[in-house]
């Protein structure tokens, strides 16, 4: 036992339950309850509304004046509301569903949702024995001058991991419609488990270029090669510009254009959200939960959501690399970035997925929904061909002309 | 022929393929967001105003039909001689009246009626003003109030005395009972 202890490695523990504390609950979590805030008030100046402003800091209870509206558009403290909401809700079971698949169905969402957060590279590397002259000055011992890599875990089978657990997540919609005993849920989880299936199959052949392309499967050192040689759709700096690359750039265009449109099918979001279309299926396969139950539904939508975008921006956006990086003296270097670098690229990864996300909503309210075989035609007579001949092209094109 | 065919418009390979319609729809969701957007952040003239907090009062007409009111003229007298028209004629039968005499001591015994109850029941009234135009005293008018709450059903049950307390006093107006005969 005492050897099996030993041969712990504390540092690597503690930094990796720091950095899932840190990723789940201080940048996922409330991330999703402010991009729930951000699809009302987006959605609301988009049809010329104004959306939720009313919730402030109530300082008139405490006597004062006025009450606190952040940056003066108020409504900033809605997800606060919204979460009270929900935990004071009756939480309220029917009689007539499956209990126990009722209440594993909303966990089977969430979770698999959140799991997949640990392969994304959410930053390059954190180099804390910058602080060691603060510590010492404090009288603390300091940091080993190993940088922390900013990941969870670096596995070797990024999108792969990602998309096996991503896939469990159709298991929570269809458990759902399935378990509510109820006609309009059981649709819902029906049609959610085709249409998953049949866009899960673009999803992952959509990405076969990129990976020829890097010729790997870590996320990390993906973001790593697109920080010095320019994103897969922003060559424009390192080994970007060769004339492979460029002419690469028309099949990850493509790539990502299908990567992008499976991700919103994936997702269950508007073109495609056959699931929970609420004008033929009243909302689906969450009609019959309440409370904090249909919230961890909602949050495991947005945490997908979230997930999503960062594996986009990962694979073809740069991850947390600045544009331009390595020329304005921005770029990345193995064990000598400092310490505020690696702080402003987790920032401009956070920046990267909040445009996403905002294009997510945007692309909700501006297309009108798919019917059912329309979606299934797209999925499988055009979107899985164009992703084959996809496959194809670029590997003609690295054949034509070689990389490096 | 009653059968109108429209005929299906013949998309361009470009529309087909969402690629021009994507951005057409584009544009107008983002031309929305952002002349919302400076409306709110108050960059651009807003054409709607955030209710509780700015209201419209200043603009309504001379002839808003707010909530109906009893009236007094100059001497403080009822108007109402309550010859119950508007209870008649009242569509939703909102009103409802409880004559009384006026005793002979009174300096305005010669009126010989006025209301000893008068109640309009406030969920009931649709503001139509027809009371206001039957009255032959000049006694009840719709005034300009609008928000009408209540907690109970008993609090918007307008009594005599909370009509008179909207009314108020109104004066110049034809005043038959102050000649003398």
């Amino acid at each position: 036992m005492g050897h099996l202890l030993a041969n712990i490695d504390l540092t690597f523990l503690i930094a990796s339950v720091v950095k899932i504390v840190f990723l789940t609950f201080l940048v996922i979590l409330p991330m999703v309850a402010y991009s729930v805030y951000a699809e009302r008030r987006f959605s609301a100046v988009i049809q010329d509304r104004v959306g939720p402003n009313r919730t402030g800091i109530p300082l008139t209870l405490f006597g004062f004046k006025k009450d606190i509206q952040i940056l003066g558009i108020g409504g900033l403290t809605q997800p606060m509301a919204d979460g009270i909401k929900f935990l004071l809700k009756e939480d309220f079971t029917p009689k007539s569903v499956n209990a126990f698949y009722y209440w594993l169905a909303p966990c089977l969402t969430m979770v698999p949702a959140l799991m997949t957060c640990v392969v994304l590279p959410f930053g390059s590397e954190l180099r804390l024995s910058d602080l060691n002259g603060l510590l010492s000055w404090l009288g603390l011992p300091g940091f080993s001058t190993v940088p922390v890599p900013s990941v969870i875990a670096d596995l070797s089978v990024g999108p792969l991991y990602t998309f096996a657990i991503a896939s469990l997540g159709v298991y929570g919609i269809v458990i759902a419609g399935w378990a509510s005993n109820s006609k309009y849920p059981f649709l819902g989880g029906v049609r959610a488990s085709a249409q998953m299936i049949s866009y899960e199959l673009s999803l992952g052949l959509s990405i076969i270029p990129v990976l020829m392309v890097f010729g790997e499967l870590n996320l990390a050192k993906m973001s790593i090669y697109q920080d010095a040689n320019g994103w897969l759709l922003l060559p424009l700096w390192g080994e970007g510009l060769s004339w492979a690359r460029w002419a690469l750039w028309i099949p990850m265009g493509l790539s990502f254009c299908i990567f992008v449109v499976a991700m919103f099918a994936e997702t269950n979001r508007l073109p495609f959200d056959m699931a929970e279309c609420e004008t033929e299926l009243v909302a689906g396969y969450h009609t019959e939960y309440s409370s904090m139950k249909f919230a961890l539904f909602f949050l495991g939508e947005y945490a997908a959501m979230i997930i999503g975008s960062g594996l986009a921006v990962t694979l073809f956006l740069g991850g947390w690399s600045i544009p331009f990086g390595p020329l304005i003296g921005l770029g990345y270097a193995a064990g000598d970035t400092p310490l505020w670098l690696g702080l402003l690229h987790i920032g401009v990864f956070l920046v990267k997925i909040v445009a996403f996300i905002l294009f997510f909503i945007l692309i909700r309210w501006t297309l009108p929904r798919f019917r059912f075989d329309q979606l299934m035609k797209l999925g499988w007579m055009v979107m899985f061909e164009l992703a084959l001949f996809n496959v194809l092209l670029t590997a003609l094109l690295m054949w034509l002309i070689p990389l490096k | 022929m009653a059968t109108i065919f429209v005929k299906r418009p013949k998309l361009a390979w470009h529309e087909s393929f969402f690629l021009s319609t994507f951005a057409k729809g584009l544009k107008i969701t983002l031309g929305h967001a952002l002349k919302t957007f400076l409306e709110i952040t108050g960059k651009k003239e807003k054409v709607t105003m955030e209710y509780p907090e700015q209201k419209w009062d200043k603009h309504l007409p001379e002839y808003y039909r707010g909530a109906p009111a009893l009236v007094t003229d100059e001497q403080d007298r009822e108007r109402c001689v309550s010859c119950q028209l508007c209870e008649f004629i009242c569509p939703p039968k909102a009103i409802r009246i409880t004559p009384g005499e006026i005793p002979s001591d009174d300096p305005w015994a010669k009126v010989e009626k006025r209301p000893k109850e008068f109640d309009i029941d406030m969920t009931r009234c649709i503001y139509c003003g027809m009371c206001e135009e039957v009255c032959p005293e000049q006694a009840i008018y719709l005034r300009k109030d609008y928000a009408i709450t209540g907690e109970s059903r008993a609090e918007l049950m307008h009594d005599k005395a909370k009509l008179y307390q909207i009314g108020g006093k109104r004066v110049g107006l034809v005043n038959k009972w102050n000649e003398l005969k």
